[in-house]
C-alpha cells in the first residue's frame, strides 16, 4: 500500500467530477461542430457575416474548415448547378463520420427561385440533409439557430449506437 | 407545375401576354450617310468587301455579311478602321423563322468613339470561322456561343464547353430547348452521381415551391394541429411541448389580482 493517504471521497481531495461518457462526448462534440464552408451563392455572404466578428460563430465552437476532412457539418449556404452536384457528393463522401449537412436558404433546400434546367432542386436529391433552414437569405442569427438545433439534436443522442450510415439511397 | 403567372403591374403598354397579336415595333433603319464617320467607314469597307447590306441603328452602324468573309472585315475593322475592341459576340436562335442562326460582333472604336455591330448568318449544321486571331476576347465568347447554340467554330484553339458540364445533353439557349430542362438534364445530377437505375429511387424533381401534401405528415406539418409523425392527417393532434424551449418564458404578472395570468413561450 502506498504510504501516503489520500482520502478521493472527502471533499477539497482531488478534484474528481463524476459524469456519463454520453454526456462527456456529446458536450466535446456538440461544442466543436467545425463546419465545411460550403459557399455557393449570395447565401454564402451571410455565411461568411456569421463567421465574423459581429456574430462571432466561434462562440459556438463552429470554426470553418476548408477541408472535407477536418469537418463535421456541412453548411451548404447557395445553389447548388448541376455541373456542381457531383463535387458536393464527393465533397460529402469525403466528411469522417459523424457528420451532418444543414441546408441553408431556399437554393439548397427546393431550388429556390431558380426553376430552371440548371439548378438541382434542393440538395436533398444528392445529399442527406439534417436541417433545413428556410429564408433568402437566412439571417445569421437564423443559421446560429440552427447551429444551436442541430447542438441541441446531438446532445440527446447517445454514442454507443453506432452512427448509421447515412444513405441517401 | 408553376402557376400560370398573370403580370399585375406591367410596364408594357402593349401587354405581350394578352394581345397575341401584338408585334414588337423594329427599330427603324437609318441611311448611312446621316453620319460623317459611319458613311467614310462604309464606304471604305464596300471598297474592299461585298456587304450585303449597311445601315444605322440606335446610333451604331450596322453591317450585314456573308459568313464566309467575316475574319478578314473584323481584321480590317480592327487595323483600317480603328475598331480596336471587340465587346461582345454571340449568336441568335432564328432556326424556327428562318432555320439559320444570326451571329453578331459588337465592335467598339476607343478613338473614335464608334460602335459597329457586324451580322452574318449561318444556316444550322453549317460552321463559322473563329475570330480568335483577331480579338482575343473571342475565345470564350465563341466557347459560350458553341456550349449554348451548338454552332461550329472552325480553328478555334480550344473549342469546348464553357458553362455546362462536359457531357451535358442540348444546347440550352436554343428555342426549342425546354426551360426546366429536357429528360436529360432533369435526371443530369442522379444520373451521374448514383446511375440511371435510381431514378426511381430517388423520384423526379419537385418543381412547385408552394406545393403541400396535407395527407403526408411526414413532411408536411400543419402548425398546432400536429399529428405524430406518419400518422393519418385527420388523427388526433399531439401537443408538442415547445417549438423553442430556450426561448425565455413571458410572464404576465397581474397586480391587481397578484398572480400570474399568461405563461408563454
Ligand atoms: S436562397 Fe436566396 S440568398 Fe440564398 S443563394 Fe438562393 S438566391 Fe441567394
Amino acid at each position: 500500500m502506498a504510504q501516503h493517504q489520500v482520502n478521493y471521497a472527502a471533499s477539497g481531495g482531488l478534484p474528481v467530477a463524476l459524469t456519463t461518457v454520453d454526456k462527456i462526448v456529446n458536450w466535446g462534440r456538440t461544442n466543436s461542430l467545425w463546419a465545411l464552408t460550403y459557399g455557393l451563392a449570395c447565401c454564402a455572404i451571410e455565411m461568411m457575416a456569421t463567421g465574423a466578428s459581429r456574430y462571432d460563430f466561434d462562440r459556438f465552437g463552429v470554426i470553418f474548415r476548408a477541408s472535407p476532412r477536418q469537418a463535421d457539418v456541412m453548411i451548404v449556404a447557395g445553389t447548388l448547378t448541376k455541373k456542381h452536384a457531383e463535387f458536393i457528393r464527393r465533397l460529402y463522401d469525403q466528411m469522417a463520420e459523424p457528420k451532418w449537412v444543414i441546408s441553408m436558404g431556399s437554393c439548397a433546400n427546393t431550388g429556390g427561385m431558380f426553376n430552371t434546367y440548371a439548378t438541382v432542386q434542393g440538395v436533398d436529391r444528392v445529399i442527406p440533409v439534417d436541417l433545413y433552414l428556410p429564408g433568402c437569405a437566412p439571417r445569421p442569427e437564423t443559421l446560429q439557430y440552427a447551429v444551436m438545433l442541430l447542438q441541441k439534436k446531438l446532445r440527446k443522442k447517445t454514442i454507443f449506437n453506432r452512427q448509421k450510415p447515412k444513405r441517401l439511397v | 407545375m408553376m402557376r400560370p403567372y398573370r403580370p399585375k403591374d406591367n410596364v408594357q403598354k402593349k401587354s405581350y401576354y394578352t394581345d397575341r397579336f401584338w408585334v414588337a415595333p423594329k427599330i427603324p433603319k437609318i441611311d448611312v450617310k446621316e453620319d460623317e464617320v459611319f458613311a467614310s467607314d462604309t464606304k471604305k469597307i464596300k471598297e474592299k468587301f461585298d456587304i450585303k447590306d449597311a445601315y444605322i441603328q440606335r446610333g451604331q452602324l450596322v453591317v450585314e455579311i456573308d459568313p464566309k468573309i467575316n475574319k478578314d472585315l473584323l481584321f480590317f475593322l480592327r487595323d483600317e478602321l480603328e475598331y480596336d475592341m471587340l465587346m461582345e459576340l454571340s449568336a441568335i436562335d432564328y432556326l424556327a423563322q428562318s432555320g439559320e442562326f444570326e451571329i453578331f460582333y459588337q465592335l467598339l472604336s476607343m478613338s473614335k468613339r464608334k460602335r459597329v455591330r457586324v451580322k452574318c448568318r449561318i444556316k444550322e449544321n453549317e460552321a463559322i470561322e473563329s475570330v480568335n486571331s483577331v480579338f482575343r476576347s473571342a475565345d470564350w465568347s465563341e466557347r459560350e456561343m458553341y456550349d449554348m447554340f451548338g454552332i461550329v467554330v472552325n480553328n478555334h484553339p480550344y473549342l469546348k464547353r464553357l458553362l455546362m458540364p462536359d457531357d451535358w445533353v442540348g444546347y440550352p439557349l436554343r428555342k426549342t430547348y425546354p426551360l426546366q430542362g429536357d429528360e436529360a438534364a432533369q435526371w443530369y445530377e442522379i444520373d451521374k452521381i448514383f446511375g440511371k437505375e435510381y431514378r426511381e429511387v430517388v423520384g423526379p424533381e419537385m418543381r412547385d415551391p408552394a406545393y403541400i401534401n396535407e395527407n403526408d405528415t411526414n413532411n408536411f406539418a400543419r402548425y398546432k394541429h400536429e399529428v405524430p409523425k406518419g400518422a393519418p392527417a385527420d388523427s388526433e393532434p399531439i401537443e408538442i411541448d415547445s417549438f423553442n424551449e430556450d426561448a425565455p418564458l413571458v410572464e404576465t404578472f397581474d397586480l391587481k389580482k397578484s398572480k400570474f395570468v399568461n405563461r408563454d413561450r
